[in-house]
């Protein structure tokens, strides 16, 4: 498995799962934790395309800056996620349907 | 000479005037006296201005002095008006006229006008009218001369009809007007053809352009020069627009003193003077004989009228008809030599007759007799004892209009005469001109005299009145004292000559006679050789005329030796004709007046009757109906149908577009990939 394509089949599927986590789950955490696939799934590409296509170092040091925001990402998230079921007793997002009303 | 006075004194004798008829009109009631120190003062101080300038003139002379300025009113590329003043020796001498006789008038009525109703406008109006006549003289270009002349005619008849409350004084205030309008419609029309032609409005140009021949000559020449003759026409009075002045004998006395001595009528011979050398040989056949018609018809009209005034308004008539006739014979500095010299003794006698009626007044008054018309001669006679200042003055000034050597008429009248002598051996078919002209002045000097016997002389004709006519008050006296002393050729003739029969003096050396612009006329030189050939002939002449009027007028109304009565139904017709004024009124009155009022009735009644009825209110109609047919198109058509419309689809789109707005983020997400997928997959074939 030396060839660039099958990291890049592993990302898209991890991709995908991701996007279907996101569009489907009703938990917003499970919301969380599919975007966090996608965001890795695009970790693995940085890498891939590093390691194949002569990017040198910039694609770990880019993957690591993901990971970073990521973490950013997920405690800013967390915290908006808490404040919901403080005011609305849920964390259903369907119930979080604010815009709509 | 000075530079600067000559052109801020003449510009301040221009507004003085006008700031005093503006102070009065607006505060004049709450201003002690009611102002009329405010008009006097202002217009002293033109006079004493007038007279810088005249002295200046006269010390400093030089015989083509003209000094003008302007300043640019229009200017839109080709077409520019420029207003300006132009101040030469004519303007000068003009000037000093105009301010004398305005001075005069204004200082007399202090006791004439004591107590009218209007005091304050009086002396406003007096102001304006001062003003306008000023604007006339000092103008440099036909714009604002026009101007002014249109004023000029506003203030006459303001002044006309200041006692409106009578009838025949508002009448004879719009007849007035309407017959200047008139004339001023010509001089209008005389205007534009020369704007047309020449392209300026300025004096100076026009007379370049003239004489360079090429812009404007021949037949539309002689109508411009007709167009501004009607023009003088209408404000001198000419025949046959003359019928108005008569009838201004409506306004106060000074006022006639003032409008027939300096400013209204001497506007038309001043600008006739001014404008000469535009005027053709033709066109001045043409203003000679209206001169001369004007002053046989106004002179055997004034033979037999009684009101005193009627018959000096004829007499200023007649002698503007001489004027006239001066300049059509191309002596038109002798013109205005008559003008200067009649000014003076035309004021006067008007201050005279002014006087007397004042006092016949009065004496009706103490008498409690309020039917007598005080101005008919027929109620005077006697009154030389009781007012011995006013009848010496008047006789002096009578002896002045009669043409009586030694006295200043006879200096200009001569000097007329023989330009009309000169003009009629020169052109033989025109023998009319000085015949005509002869036979007035010796009716004119058998018509003042006969005034002057009706008034003065002979016995009381109403005792009852006679023991309270007395004397004028000096208000009154100082004026008529003043310009009676005028009437003596001496101011005329000094400094050079005290020969009474001959008319050198100032007079002649100031006003040196311009060529005419006209190609190919006769040149002032030539002019003034051929009337000084005519001069003792004409001097002869009139010398004997007016012996032979003022003879007939002795034995007619003082010896009474030829009975005025007899020679009346003698001569029928003839004295119906001159007493009716040679019904020009009644003709005029049925075939102009007339038929235009039924011309105008029938245009109204198509107006109100035909026109009114049926097209206006039709469109009316066709309007509602019309309106009608478009508010139900409007409201079905476009409000229900188009405007609703535009509303319903929008809310039944909107309506099926909001069911895609879930408000769910998840759906929106589904949304962008599934275009994304669509783009992508798009991008693949």
């Amino acid at each position: 498995m030396d060839s660039i394509n099958s990291y890049l089949f592993i990302s898209s599927m991890l991709f995908c799962l991701g996007l279907f986590g996101v569009i489907t789950r009703r938990n917003a955490i499970a919301v969380l934790m599919g975007v966090e696939l996608i965001l890795n799934a695009a970790n693995i590409n940085f890498v891939a395309f590093s390691k194949f296509n002569g990017m040198n170092i910039d694609g770990h040091i880019f993957s690591l800056m993901v990971i970073v925001l990521a973490a950013a990402e997920a405690a800013v998230a967390l915290a908006i996620i808490i404040n919901i079921y403080n005011n609305m007793n849920t964390i259903n997002i369907d119930d979080a349907a604010e815009l709509k009303r | 000479m000075i530079e600067s006075p000559m052109i801020t004194f003449p510009l301040l004798i221009l507004f003085l005037p006008l700031i005093s008829f503006i102070i009065l009109i607006f505060f004049g009631k709450k201003l002690p006296r009611q102002g009329d120190w405010v008009a006097v003062g202002s217009i002293v101080t033109t006079f004493i201005l007038a007279v810088y300038l005249f002295v200046q003139m006269l010390t400093n002379y030089d015989a083509n002095f003209s000094h003008g300025a302007s300043l640019s009113w229009i200017d839109m590329g080709a077409f520019k008006i420029d207003l300006g003043i132009l101040v030469d020796n004519l303007t000068i001498v003009m000037l000093l006229i105009v301010t004398l006789v305005s001075s005069c008038t204004h200082i007399f009525s202090l006791e004439y006008m004591k107590g009218d109703v209007r005091y304050n406008r009086y002396y406003a109006y007096l102001g304006l009218f001062t003003f306008s006549m000023n604007g006339i003289v000092l103008a440099d270009n036909l714009i604002s001369m026009y101007m002014s002349w249109e004023l000029v005619g506003v203030s006459s008849y303001l002044l006309i009809g200041h006692w409106f409350e009578k009838d025949s004084a508002a009448n004879a205030s719009k007849k007035a007007f309407l017959t200047n309008r008139v004339g001023d419609i010509g001089f209008f029309i005389g205007i534009m053809l020369l704007y047309s032609a020449v392209g300026a409005f300025t004096f100076a140009p026009i007379f370049d352009s003239i004489s360079g021949g090429e812009a404007i000559a021949g037949m539309t020449l002689t109508l411009a020069g007709l167009g501004i003759f009607m023009g003088a026409v209408g404000k001198s009075s000419q025949f046959p627009l003359h019928i108005w002045l008569p009838d201004a004998m409506e306004g106060p006395t000074p006022v006639s003193a003032l409008m027939h001595a300096a400013t209204m009528v001497a506007a038309g011979v001043y600008m006739c003077v001014r404008l000469f050398p535009i005027f053709t040989a033709d066109a001045l056949t043409v203003i000679a004989y209206i001169g001369a018609i004007t002053a046989i018809l106004a002179a055997l009209t004034a033979i037999t009228q009684n009101d005193i005034k009627k018959v000096l308004a004829y007499s200023t008539v007649s002698q503007l008809g001489f004027m006239v006739l001066a300049v059509g014979t191309g002596v038109y500095t002798a013109a205005f030599f008559h003008l200067l010299t009649h000014a003076m003794f035309k004021a006067n006698l008007f201050y005279c007759s002014g006087s007397v009626i004042h006092s016949m007044h009065h004496a009706l008054h103490e008498a409690h007799d309020h039917d007598t018309d005080p101005q008919d001669m027929r109620n005077m006679g006697g009154f030389r004892e009781k007012m011995p200042i006013t009848y010496y003055s008047m006789l002096i000034s009578t002896l002045a209009i009669a043409g009586v050597p030694l006295f200043s008429g006879f200096l200009s009248k001569d000097a007329i005469l023989a330009g009309t002598l000169a003009f009629a051996q020169q052109n033989p078919g025109h023998f009319l001109l000085p015949l005509l002209g002869f036979s007035a002045a010796a009716i004119t000097a058998f018509y003042m005299f006969r005034l002057i016997f009706m008034t003065f002389h002979g016995k009381p004709n109403m005792k009852n009145i006679f023991k309270d006519i007395h004397e004028s008050p000096k208000e009154m006296t100082g004026p008529i004292v003043l310009l009676g002393a005028l009437s003596f050729f001496i101011f005329y003739t000094l400094p050079s000559n005290f020969n009474p029969i001959k008319d050198k003096g100032w007079f002649k050396d100031l006003i040196v006679p311009r060529n005419s612009a006209v190609p190919g006329s006769l040149t002032a030189n030539e002019i003034a050789e051929y009337a000084h050939h005519a001069h003792y002939l004409a001097m002869g002449l009139s010398l004997f005329v007016a012996a032979a009027g003022i003879l007939l007028a002795v034995l007619m109304y003082q010896r009474q030796s030829i009975s005025a009565e007899k020679l009346a139904t003698k001569f029928g017709f003839l004295y119906h004709w001159s007493y009716n004024k040679f019904y020009f009124d009644e003709n005029y009155n049925r075939y102009l007046y007339q038929p235009f009022l039924r011309l105008a009735n029938s245009i109204s009644w198509l107006d109100w009757e035909f026109y009114d009825k049926y097209f206006i209110n039709g469109f009316g109609k066709l309007t509602k109906l019309f309106s009608k047919i478009s508010g139900k198109f409007d409201y079905d058509g476009i409000d229900q149908g188009l405007v609703d419309g535009f509303g319903r689809v929008s809310a039944v789109s909107g309506n099926f577009l909001r069911n895609i707005q879930t408000g769910r983020l998840q759906n929106y997400l589904l949304f962008v990939v599934a275009g994304i997928l669509v783009i992508i997959i798009a991008q693949a074939f």
